[in-house]
């Protein structure tokens, strides 16, 4: 019996048609992938490893797979609560945790491309926002923000995590930029292309790291290193990003991808 | 003081048999021995019931000593040994063989060496060769027995004053000794200026130097007198023996062999001298070698074996004839072989059955072994003198 | 005096390369006994201790008294009594080097050897001996002239024993460093013709970077000890044209057993210093062990530098010394399966680097520049193991004195 009325069928037929778009944001999980440098004398984030177990030789001979190794937080991943002090003590903090509703979730894009080509340390701000808001329309809420920076077209080179000799020089948000994005438009996380959520210098802060801090003291999550944010609309689109159900775990590299109107 | 040790008296050597050589072989060294056998009971109409005592010798037998063998060849001795010297290995088993026969532990022992020779078995053979040779001295180039006999022959030209033309007379008249003997490897005459151009192996030893590895077998028979002439064998005697090993470690170089330590014990007790050998059958694996028994065993003083080689000819017609069969320069060297076939050619010289050309009116014989580089010398020495019957 | 050596041709691809074959490999225990002495640069032989008269060929007993022997060290002088050029030889490796000259040798310490001769000596002349190791790891005596004779290393005899850096191509793993660097500088300055300078992540910015983009023959290339793939990819680029690896990665931190470390520090210590070096082995082993005899650059010797905590353990260093002590039982076993393909494995081995990670470590410290000095010694004298700095050569010292005594020592 069919069931051409319901929401799930129209998204069907909208996929098959063509009408429903659907692309990738996600860089490929490699060897060479950056990840977040900090400071020496801290744990470090293990970079993505492969270890070939056997491929059609006398370690399996009819068949190809590896062991892999990385951080939570290597590659594109996703922070649940927990991967902050703020977030400690919240209820259902970790990756195996969230709500499973929360992994499809619809966003709005802020491009602060232009921004960010002009200053690597731009920092986005809650005049930044309303202004924006003036110009596009509110953000509605339990949206994905994603931050458009067009830094993913600077993987494979220094650019990307652009670190100098007073650290990272990448842009992010301030503490009003945060508190109003998660008190005021109940956004569901912050999305981004750079390799974290906070800016470059967000340790220079006051507080420190407040995407990290307010985001996640408040339950909400991060979205790191995607890619292809210019080809989606500023509204309208809809972000699949479900983390590997790690116990206790505190991020989850992920495939993340999203569905929009073609037209 | 040595004591003088007793006669061999009632003590028969006789049948001496050689398995024609060959260059290369693809039997074994089991094979090889089996061949003398067949032919020594060929001669005597013995059979393996017959034989109650077993020397044997071999390079290349492993992993069988002379128990694999007898129970290989169908023997039941009551008396066996089994001698590793290589060059010395011929008189060694000639007096162990005597002593048992004549102290009645056996009737009848046959002495026996025999060696194949396989396509890659000399540099096996070589690379398992000894202790000391595989850590002191194949590492050095691995030249093998030329190498360590180049700086013994480098060292002994540079001491004693001794050219290339004296090892060259010894090497060319042994050919011409080889000419008669129609089992000879090297069957083509030799002259000196050949001998002197030909390539250097390892300076200054040159090819013409060298033995050519083979294969073969040499046997004969130890007994009383009384079975020999029961068997119809004609028998020779033996005069006196000696053996020594590991002399003279003190010398940086090989000079001299442990002969100069029992050289007055072998005359005093053969009851003669040198000059009084109708031929002499010297371990030649190189000229050298044979250059210094003829100083250690008297036949003249150490330093002077130069103008002594020129003295003389060493032809089987000559004033010394020398390794009448060719030697092992001229017939090859067959392994242990080669330290028996000295015994076999001075038997058949003695009692008048040589294998080419007879030395005339040929009695006494002196043979004498020399054997195993263990690391930078021969170390094994024995010398015999055998008598045929007038 | 010795033909300076040419750099090599360019290798004509027609005509195969020489297999890397080795002298002959068969020796007694004691022999292997030597052979590690030789490894140290030290000259030994035994002597007796009831007799105390020295002793050689290596023996089990004493030939004069039967007493039992013990390896001492030995002067080194010598006077050559024979010689002889070996012409022609039934071995594979003597095949490819023939003429090959070899003496007979009056030791000033007693006995009479045979040795390989240096160009430069001749009969009656005195000689100074030195215990080196073969290309397939086995103890050998070698004549060098008394004195210093001109170009005398690259007597092509003794260039068999070594693996001098000269016209070789060196992959120096981690260039990021100041040991990396001064490494790559110490062997240019030994004549090397290029140095491969690894780096771990090009992307980002390291000291040292203007001077080795201002040096001659110095490539960066892209390195990653803990990257299975980046290993190989470099291999497949550069295996066939590496003669020499110097691994100069390493990974310290400080931290106990029980408290005061973390697995995760542990982990990456044992992924760059143990795994590192299992990745380089297994990725260029094959090609260094197949080009070992290939001419005047054929590929000689990975050198590995490492902590002597290797030995003992280290408190305040648990986890790392357990990565060394790891690296150093990894390069054991690579020494034993180089040496059957001729490719000589060393260890320099160091104590506390001057460097970030021992800033709380009271000095003496050493500087990399000293360790980057050993690293050309080794490879000009051929050696498998030297100590480096105050240090190491103390805790080996003790170590061979009484090794569980100093093992509490450095444990407590």
């Amino acid at each position: 019996m069919s069931n051409s009325g319901s929401l799930c069928a129209e998204m069907a037929a909208a996929l098959v048609s063509g009408k429903l778009k659907c692309v990738d944001l996600t860089n490929t999980l490699s060897p060479d992938f950056p990840v977040i440098v900090l400071p020496a004398e801290f744990g470090q984030c293990a970079p993505f490893r492969v270890e070939t177990v056997s491929r059609y030789d006398d370690n399996g001979p009819a068949w190809y797979w590896n062991n892999i190794s990385m951080n939570e937080h290597t590659g594109t991943h996703f922070d649940a609560p927990a991967h902050w002090v703020t977030g400690r003590d919240l209820p259902s903090n970790t990756v195996d945790a969230v709500p499973v509703s929360d992994f499809v979730a619809p966003a709005v894009v802020v491009d602060i491309s232009a921004e960010a080509a002009a200053d690597a340390d731009f920092v986005l701000t809650r005049a930044f926002l309303e202004d924006w808001e003036t110009r596009n329309g509110k953000i509605p809420p339990r949206h994905w923000v994603a931050l458009r920076t067009d830094w993913y077209k600077r993987v494979g080179t220094p650019d990307y995590l652009n670190l100098k000799k007073d650290g990272a020089h990448s842009p992010g948000p301030d503490a009003g930029a945060m508190e109003f994005l998660v008190h005021e438009r109940d956004c569901i996380g912050l999305a981004v292309e750079t390799v974290g959520t906070d800016a470059g210098q967000g340790s220079h802060f006051n507080p420190p790291m407040p995407a990290h801090s307010i985001l996640h003291g408040n339950g909400r999550y991060g979205l790191q290193c995607l890619t292809n944010l210019d080809k989606l609309p500023t509204f309208g689109a809809m972000i699949v990003a479900a983390p590997l159900k790690i116990q206790g775990g505190s991020a989850s590299p992920l495939r993340v991808f999203a569905l929009y109107d073609a037209e | 003081m040595t004591r003088r040790p007793a006669a061999y008296d009632g003590v028969a050597v006789c049948c001496p048999v050689t398995v024609p050589y060959v260059r290369y072989s693809p039997e074994t060294a089991h094979w090889w021995a089996g061949a003398a056998l067949s032919a020594l009971g060929e001669r005597t109409g013995l059979g393996p019931a017959d034989i109650d005592g077993f020397c044997f010798a071999s390079f290349s037998s492993g992993p069988d000593s002379v128990v694999g063998m007898i129970q290989h060849l169908g023997l039941c001795p009551r008396w066996m040994d089994h001698i590793p010297t290589g060059g010395a290995s011929g008189v060694m088993a000639l007096r162990r063989a005597a002593r048992a026969v004549q102290s009645g532990d056996a009737d009848l022992v046959v002495c026996l060496a025999a060696d194949t020779n396989q396509v890659d078995s000399f540099r096996q053979t070589l690379a398992g060769f000894s202790r000391f040779s595989q850590d002191a001295m194949y590492p050095y180039g691995f030249g093998g027995p030329n190498a360590t006999f180049a700086l013994i022959t480098d060292n002994f030209m540079r001491t004693y004053g001794v050219g290339r033309e004296s090892f060259g007379k010894l090497c060319v008249a042994q050919r011409a000794n080889a000419l008669s003997n129609p089992h000879a490897l090297m069957k083509r005459p030799l002259s000196l200026d050949q001998y002197m151009s030909s390539r250097a192996i390892s300076d200054p030893v040159h090819l013409l130097d060298c033995v050519m590895p083979c294969a073969g077998a040499e046997a004969f028979i130890v007994t009383t007198e009384e079975k020999a002439a029961s068997l119809g064998l004609a028998a020779a005697s033996i005069k006196a023996t000696i053996e020594r090993h590991n002399a003279f470690p003190e010398d940086p170089i090989q000079v001299r062999g442990g002969w100069v330590r029992d050289v007055d014990t072998l005359w005093e007790a053969a009851g003669c001298s040198p000059e009084d050998m109708d031929t002499i059958q010297f371990y030649d694996d190189y000229p050298v070698i044979v250059a210094m028994q003829m100083e250690d065993l008297g036949f003249c003083r150490k330093g002077e074996v130069a103008g002594f080689i020129d003295r003389h000819d060493f032809t089987i017609s000559g004033s010394l004839p020398l390794n009448t069969n060719g030697g092992q320069l001229s017939a090859g060297q067959a392994g242990a072989a080669g330290g028996f076939q000295n015994v076999t050619e001075a038997l058949r010289q003695v009692l008048g059955c040589p294998l080419g050309d007879q030395v005339p009116d040929a009695r006494r014989a002196l043979v004498s072994g020399f054997g195993l580089v263990n690391y930078d010398r021969g170390v094994c020495t024995g010398a015999a003198v055998l008598e045929g019957a007038t | 005096m010795s033909n300076p050596l040419s750099p090599p041709k360019r290798k004509d691809p027609l005509t195969p390369s020489r297999l890397g074959h080795v002298p002959p490999r068969l020796r007694s225990r004691a022999a292997k006994a030597m052979a590690v002495r030789a490894g140290q640069g030290r000259f030994v032989l035994q002597v007796c201790e009831g007799c105390s008269e020295a002793t050689y060929p290596p023996r089990d007993r004493c030939p004069h008294c039967w007493g039992e022997l013990r390896w001492a060290d030995q002067p080194q002088t010598a006077v050559l009594l024979a010689e002889t050029v070996v012409r022609a030889t039934t071995d594979n490796f003597f095949r490819e080097h023939l003429p090959w000259r070899i003496g007979t040798v009056q030791l000033d310490a007693g006995p009479t050897a045979v040795a390989h001769l240096h160009g430069d000596v001749a009969i009656g002349d005195q000689v100074r001996m030195r215990l080196v190791l073969d290309r397939g790891g086995n103890p050998a005596l070698f004549a060098l002239p008394l004195k210093e004779t001109p170009h005398m290393q690259d007597d092509p005899q003794l260039r068999v024993f070594t693996s001098a850096p000269k016209h070789r191509r060196i992959l120096v793993t981690d260039g990021r460093t100041r040991l990396g660097q001064d490494v790559a500088q110490a062997l240019l300055a030994a004549g090397a013709g290029t140095v491969f300078l690894g780096n771990s992540d090009p992307l980002l910015r390291h000291d040292g970077e203007e001077w080795i983009a201002s040096t001659p023959n110095i490539d960066m290339v892209p390195l990653d000890l803990t990257d299975s793939r980046s290993v190989s990819e470099l291999a497949g680029t550069l295996g066939g044209r590496v003669d020499i690896i110097v691994n100069t990665a390493g990974y310290v931190r400080p931290g106990g057993v029980s408290s005061g470390s973390r697995l995760a520090t542990l982990q990456t210590a044992m992924d760059i210093n143990a795994f590192g070096l299992l990745r380089l082995a297994q990725s260029f082993g094959p090609a260094l062990g197949a080009r070992s005899d290939d001419g005047v650059n054929s590929a000689a010797a990975f050198v590995d530098i490492n902590s002597i905590y290797a030995m003992t353990g280290n408190a305040g260093f648990a986890g790392f010394a357990a990565s060394a002590a790891a690296r150093l039982s990894l390069v054991a076993g690579l020494r034993g399966e180089m040496a059957s393909v001729g490719i000589r494995v060393a260890s320099v081995l160091c104590g506390p680097i001057d460097d970030a990670w021992h800033q709380a470590v009271p000095p003496p410290k050493v500087a990399t520049s000293r360790v980057a000095q050993a690293v050309v010694q080794v490879l000009q004298d051929g050696l498998e193991q030297v100590c480096v700095g105050d240090v190491a050569e103390d805790l080996a010292a003790r170590w061979q004195q009484d090794p569980f005594l100093t093992i509490r020592e450095e444990n407590l």
